[in-house]
């Protein structure tokens, strides 16, 4: 491969003029046909054979390469009547607005002009682009501002553009529309030098090119026409359009040459310039759109390089690999957190280049012997000429026998390669992490649940992308920088993103509560699933029968030089707090010398996005990769201690006793006599407004007040001394595994108050939302109400409330997540070239400064603790120990 | 207009001071960079006005910062980039 040496050092855009289009056409388009009887393209046609060789062994008559070869070569339209080019209106009226209705010039006195001039030209010199181009808008303004000519005095009238592309000029009695010939005559009269002033450059876009008379038709390789098996040919759009154009500029051409009326004349020219701005771009505002036959609509020049599919950012920029698969993703608990699960089918077809040297040739040949389909095999042998052997038609002995150090064998992906496993959308750069291959059966790529959250995948469908590197130095790269363990720790605050959820975290209660005691048989169990291989520690109760706790057992992987001491998630429920070490309710972490003495685990200490927590020290104390083998061995035994207890939830543990519902209809009772009592004195017109709002205001916040927040908590007051800690639900609630108290007061209290936009329900017939009520009703009832929970069951009317309150969520999250998707891609596109100097200073690759430190005291974020640089309260902590 | 505010004593004005030359040959040095490398500020901008800085200056903004305490940034006096003629 040669290497290119010359750099483009600028780029520069400008208008074609009507000679270069014909100097660089081959041909004259002329006729609407483009097929002649025997289905060859016709000279002169839209397809005409001289704009290059599309066919298989068509030999282009033009510069006689063949298809391969052949670049294409435009032709051209003469238009019968020029027409304005819709991209460029807004300069059109600009150039317009700036010079001189009679002589062409620029409104602006001769002396000022030549020292405008000089100014420009200055800032040229001085390379002030931005200054440069916020004069040329002054100087617009200027000249747009006066009406009377300085050179020749003339009033000029008033231009004024109806979207997309008529101009009108405003005398005192009427409005008269320019034609483009007018507008064209116009804009040839500017002088050079005027154009410069008003920001444009006459060498490669004069104003007047902007209303086009010869109109460039592209190559027929930039619209392919497509056989189908029936033998139709169909056509490109930009095709069909230029048939259009044709069309419309041959019977605009015979009008004019017959002489025919000008209301004729005019229709026709509306048309020719209606359909040379859709074909430029089909989607103008102020026009109807074009469309086929079928009433799809026609893609114009713009679209196709418009947006993200267009040719820029999905073409251009637009990125494709080779060794990478896709499939949807399954859990498996059972990998480590840096594996991931490969289906042997997937491994068969990714492979990775190796090199073969004395060490590996034994093991090479016989992945070369397997060949291609049995899998610990190879697909391709590379000799040093650079021959590449394809393993699957060749005798694969003889190729096996022919290997030498040398050669490069590409052999399937094995247990133990490294590879990309990626995400979308890959906001972060946590969204593409490395994993160690580990080849399973089945078609499903697989994932230890635990990583869950960086990737933010869950297993509805999910699917998942994964790349393999080919080189020594990106295996490398990706082993050092981008292996899971080296991403637990979030680069935002510097807290573990990866952790428990769901049954690991209930499996950590079950297993370090109190009541829990295991027999020998059971604490084995659960230590065998972690690998550990050292003896059981002395039991914690001997008679009469030995028993184990969870506490101990977790203890064994902790470092016997760790210490920790912080409260739980359930010491946050007021009732279950404890301040200091003599604790009833377990709910204080104390971890002495590597000895779990007090406290359970639970979403605080070992969940995920808990900075401080009891993962976060140990990571930061023993490494990531202690981090990683605690996650991988005692995470495990979490759940299966799941298991063993049998977790589960039914409809009973949300079953509330007699008295505790009656006691809960009382309190919905209440609730409701007051809010009947405040309608009741807002209809006498004796209720006291709220500051700043009206009396129907204050009445609706009254009673919302009411029957959500006062209601649900005297409810949950009720219903926590009913459910105590033995209860799954409240397990799961209070350990912040799954659900919080108020799903618990929804389910088995009520739902209470529906609210869209923080009001009661009130859309939907006149006066009432449903036809169930009366005209005028706003009783509690009426409005949204529920005094059901879902262990009661809602009735119809109820479950429709619901429903509409639950739908203002949904539309919410539709709407942040498109809202925040688009301001992501414009902060990187700003941020993407911000770089750290070894000296601390943040700077934008011409080296300008942005941060003279960066963050202003140079801290890492993902080495910090929530921002600062050191924790002295866990220093203290630490030394006390 | 009369009774002035001099902006200066508003608290969330920061201090800001013009750096010596002999100062500002050193801080160019030591970051190893020209100084239309630096952030720029508009010479009509209302504090630089006030402490009388010139095109050329280089200014010294003494700030509190949430991270830092307080920070310390420069910036190059430049013509006035907003308005013109």
């Amino acid at each position: 491969m040669s290497v290119l040496t010359t750099r483009i050092s600028r780029i520069k855009f400008g208008i074609l003029s009507p000679d270069e289009i014909r100097k660089m056409s081959v041909t004259t388009v002329v006729t609407t046909d483009v097929y002649d009887n025997d289905g060859l393209p016709i000279d002169g046609g839209v397809l005409d054979r001289r704009m290059g060789a599309i066919e298989p062994g068509e030999t282009c008559p033009v510069c006689g390469n063949t298809r391969d070869s052949c670049p294409g070569h435009f032709g051209h339209i003469e238009l019968a009547k020029p027409v304005i080019h819709v991209s460029f209106v807004k300069y059109i009226l600009m150039y317009l607005k700036a010079t001189c209705e009679s002589c062409g010039r620029i409104k602006i006195p001769e002396n000022e002009r030549q020292e405008y001039l000089k100014l420009l030209r200055d800032l040229e010199e001085l390379g002030l682009t931005y200054l440069k181009k916020r004069f040329h808008e002054y100087i617009r303004k200027r000249a747009t501002s006066t009406s009377t000519c300085p050179h020749c005095g003339f009033q000029s009238r008033k231009i004024k553009l109806e979207r997309p592309y008529t101009f009108y000029i405003q005398s005192e009695t009427e409005l008269r529309k320019l034609t483009p010939s007018e507008i064209r005559e116009r804009l040839e009269k500017i002088p050079d030098e005027d154009v410069i002033l008003l920001g444009g450059d006459p060498k490669s876009a004069r104003p007047e090119w902007m209303v086009l008379t010869v109109l460039p038709v592209p190559p027929r390789t930039v619209r392919p026409s497509i056989t189908l098996e029936t033998g139709i040919r169909s056509e490109d759009d930009l095709t069909h359009k230029l048939v259009d154009i044709v069309r419309v500029n041959n019977r605009l051409r015979e009008h004019i040459e017959s002489g025919a009326p000008r209301a004729i004349i005019e229709e026709e020219w509306e048309l020719l310039q209606y359909h040379v701005a859709t074909y430029i771009d089909n989607e103008v505002s102020g026009i109807p759109v074009a469309r086929h036959r079928s009433g799809k609509v026609l893609k114009g020049i713009a679209q196709r390089l418009k947006g993200k599919e267009g040719r820029f950012r999905g073409d251009l920029r637009g990125k494709r690999v080779d060794f990478s698969a896709r499939t949807v993703v399954s859990p498996d608990p059972s990998l480590s957190i840096n594996e991931v699960g490969v289906p042997e089918e997937i491994a068969k077809i990714l492979t990775v280049p190796e090199r073969v040297t004395p060490w590996n040739i034994d093991f090479l040949r016989k992945l070369v012997l397997n060949g291609p389909e049995k899998w610990p095999g190879a697909n391709y042998v590379i000799r040093p000429d650079g021959r590449k052997i394809s393993l699957k038609y060749v005798d694969r002995k003889a190729v096996a026998e022919s290997l030498e150090p040398g050669f490069i064998v590409e052999r399937h992906l094995l247990d133990g390669d490294i590879v990309l496993f990626n995400r979308q959308p890959s906001l972060h750069r946590i969204s593409v992490m490395a994993h160690v291959v580990r080849v399973l059966p089945y078609k499903t790529l697989r994932l230890n649940p635990l990583v869950c959250p960086p990737y933010n995948a869950d297993f509805d469908g999910d699917e998942m992308n994964l790349h393999v590197p080919q080189g020594e130095e990106a295996r490398a790269e990706a082993r050092i920088l981008m292996l899971v363990e080296k991403h637990i720790l979030t680069p935002r605050y510097g807290g573990p993103i990866i952790g428990g959820l769901q049954d690991y975290i209930s499996g950590a209660y079950l297993l370090t509560v109190k009541s829990t005691v295991l027999t020998k048989d059971k604490a084995a169990t659960l230590l065998s699933v972690t690998g550990y291989k050292g003896g059981l520690p002395e039991p914690a109760i001997l008679k009469p029968r030995e028993y184990w706790t969870g506490k101990q057992l977790v203890s064994l992987f902790l470092p016997k030089d760790f210490s920790y001491k912080r409260n739980t998630k359930i010491g946050s429920a007021s009732a279950l707090r404890c301040i200091d070490e003599d604790c009833p309710h377990d709910s204080l972490i104390i971890v002495k010398k590597g000895i779990l003495l007090e406290g359970v685990l639970d979403k605080v200490s070992i969940g995920r996005e808990e900075p401080e927590s009891l993962m976060h020290w140990l990571i930061k104390d023993y490494g990531e990769d202690f981090g990683r083998t605690f996650m991988d061995r005692v995470y495990k035994m979490f759940v299966r201690m799941c298991e063993i207890y049998g977790f589960t939830m039914s409809y009973d543990h949300l079953v509330l006793s007699r008295e505790a519902r009656s006691s809960i209809d009382n309190l919905i009772k209440e609730e409701l006599k007051e809010v009947e009592e405040l309608i009741q004195l807002y209809r006498e017109g004796k209720l006291t407004p709220r500051p700043g709002k009206t009396l129907e205001e204050s009445l609706e916040d009254e009673i919302i007040d009411a029957l959500s927040k006062k209601l649900l908590d005297r409810v949950a007051d009720v219903i926590t001394q009913h459910f105590k800690l033995d209860n799954p639900v409240v397990i799961m609630a209070r350990t912040g595994a799954r659900g919080n108290p108020v799903n618990l007061t929804q389910m088995s209290g009520i739902l209470g108050q529906q609210t869209v936009r923080g009001k009661r329900l009130t859309r939907g017939f006149k006066g009432r939302m449903l036809p169930h009520f009366k005209p005028g009703d706003i009783g509690a009832e009426a409005r949204g109400f529920i005094k059901a929970g879902f262990v009661n069951g809602l009735n119809p009317v109820e479950m429709f409330f619901h429903a509409a309150a639950g739908r203002e969520g949904l539309i919410d999250t539709a709407v942040r997540t498109s809202q925040s998707g688009y301001m992501q891609r414009r902060l990187i596109n700003a941020l993407q070239d911000l770089r750290v100097f070894y000296d601390g200073t943040v700077r934008v690759a011409n080296g300008e400064i942005v941060q003279l430190l960066y963050g202003e005291d140079g801290v890492d974020p993902m080495k910090s603790d929530h921002g600062k640089a050191v924790n002295i309260d866990r220093i203290i902590e630490k030394l006390l120990a | 207009m009369e009774g002035e505010i001099n902006i200066l004593e508003h608290e969330l004005v920061p201090k800001h001071e013009i750096v010596p030359p002999s100062e500002a040959v050193e801080l160019l040095k030591k970051l190893g960079i020209e100084p239309w490398q630096l952030p720029w500020i508009s010479a009509d901008d209302p504090v630089a006005k006030a402490i009388g800085a010139k095109p050329g200056d280089i200014i010294r903004i003494i700030r509190k910062s949430p991270t830092a305490g307080e920070f310390v940034a420069y910036r190059y006096v430049v013509v006035e980039v907003t308005k013109k003629s």
